[in-house]
C-alpha cells in the first residue's frame, strides 16, 4: 500500500498560520492607530489651549511711587477722594520730561483704570498708609500687557498697532528701571467679569457654577436615588412602569436646550422665580441630570446580588431594613459615580442657561442663590466674543480652569468607585 | 452612607426654603437686555457705573435686538427688563406690542454710530470696492453680464469678473448669518442701495415690488458667501489664515486688530474713526437703547445710569466708549440727546 502523504490538520494550520498572524497584527495595528489618532487630537487641543492661555496667569504690573498725601486724602471721607489723580501723579513722577496735555493723557493710559480702585481699597483697609510716598505695584493697561507679552508685535508699522512708538519707548524705560514686571495674576482668580481684560476674573463665574451645582446636586441626587429605589425595589412590573422607564431613557438623550425652554416656561413665567439666578439654573440642570442619575442608580442597585437581599430577609429584616441597611450602602459607590458624572456634565452646560438669562455680563460676585449669576462655560463664551486682544489668553486660561475642575470631578468618581466598590 | 443621604436631603430642603424667601424680595440692580452690538459699550458703562456709584452693577444680557424688544415689551412689572439695547430704531409693531402689555412710556436714547467694515488680511492688497461691486459679488441674482433685462443666477467667480480693476481672486466673503442685526444692516445699506442702480432691477420696483425686494436682499448661496457665525473674532482669525478671503464685521474688531487686517475702501471711503463719525463712510448705523420710564424710581439707579451713559467721559470724543470702538455723535446732537435723556422725554407713538 503506497502511502499517500497525509495532510494532517496541523500542516493545514501551519500553511495558513503566517497569514493569520499577519491579519492579527493588522487588526491590532488598527486599534493602536485609532488610539494614536485620538491622543493626537487631544494633545493638539490641549496644546493649543495651554500655549494660548498660560500667559494669562501672569499680569504686567508697574511700580509707582504713590504719595498718599494727607492733604488730598481726608481720613473721614476716604471714599470720595480723587484716587485717579494719585495714580496719574505717580506715573508723571516717573517721566518728568513729558509735557503737554495730549502726551500726559497717553502716558496716564499705561496704567489700568482699575489702579485707582486698587489704591482706594488699600487706603480704606489701611488708613495708616497715608503719609510719605510708598512704592506700590499697580496693574498695567491690557495693551501694555499684550505688548510686554509679545502679542502686539514691534515689527509692524506704528499706525497699525495699538501701542505707539512713544509708548513702546516708555515701556522700555520702565523695564530698564526695573519698574515693570510680570507678576502672578491674582485678579484673574479674585475678580468678577470686567470689560477691561486686566481687571477681569473668573471668581464670579466659579461662584455661579458652585451655587448652580449645589442646587443641582441637592435636588437631583435625593430625587434620583429615591426614584431608582422605588422603580428597582418596589414597583410592580406593568405597563405604567414600562412607560416611565422608556420616558426616563428618552429624557437622558434630549438636547439640553429643550430643558432651558421648559425652565423658561415653568420656573420663570409660571413660578415667577428671578431671571438669571443660579437657583433657576440649578433647577433646570436638575431636570437635565435626573435621568442620568436615575439610570446609573438603577444599574448599581441591579448589580447588588439577590443573595444579599435574601439573606437579610432570611434573618428577619423588613423590606425597608433590607434596602436601607444592606442594598443602598452597597449600591452607593455606583450611584455617587453616576451623580458626579452627571454633575460634570451640568458644569459644562451653557445651552439651557441661555434661555433663563444666565448668559449675561455680571460684575458683582454672586453671594447667594437668587443673585444674578453666570457660570464658567458662559464666561468662556462671552470672553471669546470680546474684541479686546487680551481676552484671547484669558479665554484659554478660563478653559484650563474648567478642564481642571472637570478632571478633578472625574478623578473623584474614579476614586470613589475604587475605594468603595465591592466585587462578588 | 445613610448619614450622607440624610445630610443631602436636609440640604436640599434648606436650599429650597432659602431660595423661596430670597425670591420674594424686589430687585435692587438694573436689568438690561438686547443687541450684541451695543453690549460691549453698555457693559463698559455699567462697569464704570457700578464702580463709581453706590448702586449695584447692572446685569446685561446679550439677546439680540429683536429678542431684547420681546423681553422688554413682555410687561411693565419690575420682573421685566428696565432697558433694552438696539442696533436699529424700535419698529411700529414693537411699540404696539409694548403698549399692549402696558409699556407705554418709552425713552429713546441714541448713543452713537457703529461702522460695518469689509476687511481682508494685511498680507493681501487692499480692496477698493463700490457698493455696486459688492452687490454684484454677493447677490443671488444679478442682471445678465451680456446686457438686456434678464436676471441670471450670479455667474461671477472672481473679483476681477465683477470689476476689471479688482484682483483676479476667487470671491470668498465671510459674514454674519441672517439672524444677525449686522447682516440686516449690511444688506440694507449696501445691497438695497446698490441694486436700485441697475436699470432692470429698478424696473421691477414698479412692476413687482416683492420680487424687487427679494432680488435686492437675497445673498448668494453657492459658497461664495460663507456664514461664519456671530463670533467676529473667529472671522478675524480666518482672514488671517486665508489672505484671499474678505470678512464683514463691526468696526470695533477692526480697531482692535489693525495690525493684522485692513478695511476695504467702500465708495472711495476708508473705514476709519473720522469718516464714520462725519457720515462719509456709507455703511454705518446708529445705536440706541430704550428705557421704561415707569421703572425710574422703582429700580434704584436708572436715572444715574442714563447720566453716566450720556456723560462726556463715557460717550465723548475722548471717552472710554470711543476707546472701545463706539463712534461718537456730533457734539450738538449729543447735547440734545443728553438733555432728552435727563428729562426722560418719551417717544411719541404718533411718530410712526
Amino acid at each position: 500500500m503506497s502511502e499517500k502523504p497525509k495532510i494532517s490538520t496541523m500542516d493545514r494550520v501551519n500553511v495558513g498560520l503566517a497569514a493569520r498572524y499577519r491579519k492579527e497584527r493588522r487588526f491590532k495595528l488598527f486599534g493602536l492607530a485609532a488610539i494614536a489618532a485620538s491622543l493626537l487630537f487631544l494633545v493638539l487641543l490641549l496644546g493649543s489651549i495651554v500655549a494660548k492661555g498660560y500667559t494669562a496667569f501672569r499680569q504686567t504690573e508697574i511700580l509707582l511711587d504713590i504719595h498718599f498725601d494727607p492733604l488730598v486724602l481726608d481720613v473721614n471721607n476716604l471714599a470720595t477722594a480723587n484716587y485717579a489723580a494719585l495714580v496719574r501723579d505717580g506715573v508723571f513722577a516717573l517721566f518728568p520730561q513729558v509735557e503737554g496735555r495730549q502726551d500726559k493723557r497717553i502716558l496716564g493710559k499705561l496704567v489700568s483704570t482699575g489702579a485707582a480702585y486698587q489704591l482706594q481699597d488699600m487706603v480704606m483697609n489701611k488708613p495708616e498708609l497715608i503719609g510719605p510716598p510708598k512704592p506700590i505695584w499697580v496693574l498695567a493697561d491690557d495693551e501694555v500687557d499684550m505688548f510686554v507679552k509679545g502679542h502686539i508685535s514691534r515689527d509692524v508699522p506704528e499706525s497699525e498697532r495699538r501701542v505707539s512708538d512713544q509708548e513702546a519707548a516708555w515701556i522700555d524705560q520702565l523695564v530698564a528701571a526695573g519698574r515693570l514686571a510680570l507678576k502672578f495674576n491674582t485678579t484673574f482668580f479674585q475678580a468678577g467679569d470686567s470689560r477691561e481684560p486686566e481687571l477681569a476674573g473668573i471668581r464670579g463665574a466659579v461662584m455661579g457654577s458652585f451655587f448652580t451645582l449645589v442646587v443641582t446636586l441637592a435636588l437631583s441626587f435625593p430625587i434620583g436615588v429615591a426614584a431608582a429605589v422605588y422603580l428597582e425595589e418596589f414597583a410592580p412590573q406593568n405597563r405604567w412602569t414600562d412607560l416611565i422607564e422608556v420616558n426616563i431613557n428618552n429624557l437622558a438623550a434630549i438636547p439640553s436646550i429643550v430643558f432651558g425652554l421648559l425652565g423658561l416656561a415653568v420656573f420663570l413665567n409660571f413660578m415667577n422665580l428671578p431671571r438669571s439666578a443660579s437657583l433657576v439654573g440649578g433647577l433646570v440642570l436638575t431636570l437635565m441630570t435626573l435621568p442620568t442619575i436615575i439610570i446609573a442608580s438603577r444599574a448599581s442597585l441591579k448589580s447588588v446580588p439577590p443573595s444579599i437581599r435574601e439573606a437579610a430577609l432570611g434573618v428577619g429584616a423588613s423590606k425597608m431594613q433590607t434596602i436601607a441597611h444592606h442594598v443602598l450602602p452597597l449600591a452607593m459607590p455606583g450611584m455617587m459615580t453616576g451623580a458626579i458624572i452627571g454633575m460634570a456634565r451640568a458644569l459644562g452646560e451653557t445651552a439651557p442657561l441661555l434661555m433663563i438669562g444666565m448668559v449675561a455680563f455680571i460684575v458683582d460676585v454672586p453671594t447667594g442663590f437668587s443673585d444674578p449669576a453666570t457660570v464658567l462655560p458662559v464666561q468662556i463664551y462671552l470672553w471669546a466674543d470680546s474684541p479686546e486682544r487680551a481676552f484671547v489668553e484669558r479665554t484659554s486660561a478660563a478653559i484650563m480652569v474648567l478642564l481642571l475642575l472637570l478632571l478633578a470631578m472625574n478623578a473623584a468618581a474614579v476614586f470613589l468607585r475604587n475605594k468603595f466598590e465591592r466585587r462578588w | 452612607m445613610q448619614k450622607l443621604a440624610l445630610t443631602l436631603a436636609a440640604a436640599s430642603l434648606l436650599v429650597a426654603t432659602a431660595a423661596a424667601t430670597q425670591a420674594a424680595d424686589g430687585r435692587d440692580y438694573i436689568s438690561i437686555v438686547g443687541s450684541s452690538t451695543v453690549y460691549p459699550f453698555s457693559t463698559a458703562v455699567a462697569e464704570q457705573f457700578g464702580k463709581s456709584t453706590k448702586f449695584k452693577t447692572p446685569k446685561i444680557e446679550s439677546t439680540g435686538t429683536g429678542g431684547g424688544f420681546k423681553l422688554f415689551c413682555s410687561g411693565a412689572g419690575v420682573d421685566t427688563p428696565d432697558i433694552t439695547n438696539a442696533s436699529r430704531p424700535i419698529k411700529k409693531t414693537e411699540v404696539e406690542a409694548c403698549a399692549k402689555n402696558g409699556v407705554t412710556q418709552i425713552v429713546e436714547v441714541k448713543v452713537g454710530y457703529d461702522g460695518i467694515v469689509m476687511a481682508n488680511s494685511k498680507k493681501a492688497p487692499q480692496l477698493k470696492l463700490s457698493r455696486k461691486d459688492i452687490f454684484l459679488a454677493l447677490a443671488k441674482e444679478v442682471p445678465s453680464p451680456e446686457g438686456g433685462d434678464k436676471l441670471v443666477a450670479n455667474p461671477y467667480k472672481t473679483w476681477k469678473d465683477v470689476n476689471a480693476s479688482l484682483p483676479a481672486e476667487k470671491i470668498e466673503v465671510l459674514g454674519p448669518p441672517p439672524t444677525s442685526g449686522t447682516r440686516d444692516a449690511f444688506v440694507e445699506m449696501v445691497m438695497d442701495h446698490a441694486c436700485a442702480e441697475f436699470a432692470p432691477i429698478k424696473a421691477l420696483k414698479t412692476t413687482d415690488e416683492k420680487k424687487f425686494k427679494a432680488v435686492c436682499q437675497t445673498v448668494r448661496e453657492d459658497g461664495a458667501y460663507i456664514e461664519a457665525g456671530e463670533n467676529d473674532n473667529l472671522i478675524v482669525q480666518k482672514l488671517e489664515a486665508n489672505p484671499k478671503s474678505v470678512g464683514i464685521f463691526g468696526f470695533s474688531f477692526l480697531d482692535q486688530n489693525g495690525d493684522k487686517i485692513q478695511a476695504s475702501l467702500i465708495d472711495g471711503q476708508a473705514a476709519d474713526f473720522k469718516s464714520i463719525a462725519d457720515g462719509k463712510y456709507p455703511v454705518s448705523r446708529p445705536l440706541f437703547f430704550y428705557v421704561k420710564k415707569d421703572h425710574v424710581g422703582k429700580i434704584p439707579g436708572i436715572a444715574e445710569f442714563l447720566a453716566e451713559f450720556t456723560s462726556d467721559r463715557a460717550w465723548g470724543e475722548q471717552g472710554y466708549l470711543a476707546e472701545k470702538g463706539l463712534i461718537p455723535m456730533p457734539k450738538n446732537e449729543q447735547k440734545a440727546m443728553a438733555a432728552d435723556a435727563k428729562a426722560l422725554n418719551v417717544i411719541v407713538s404718533n411718530k410712526f
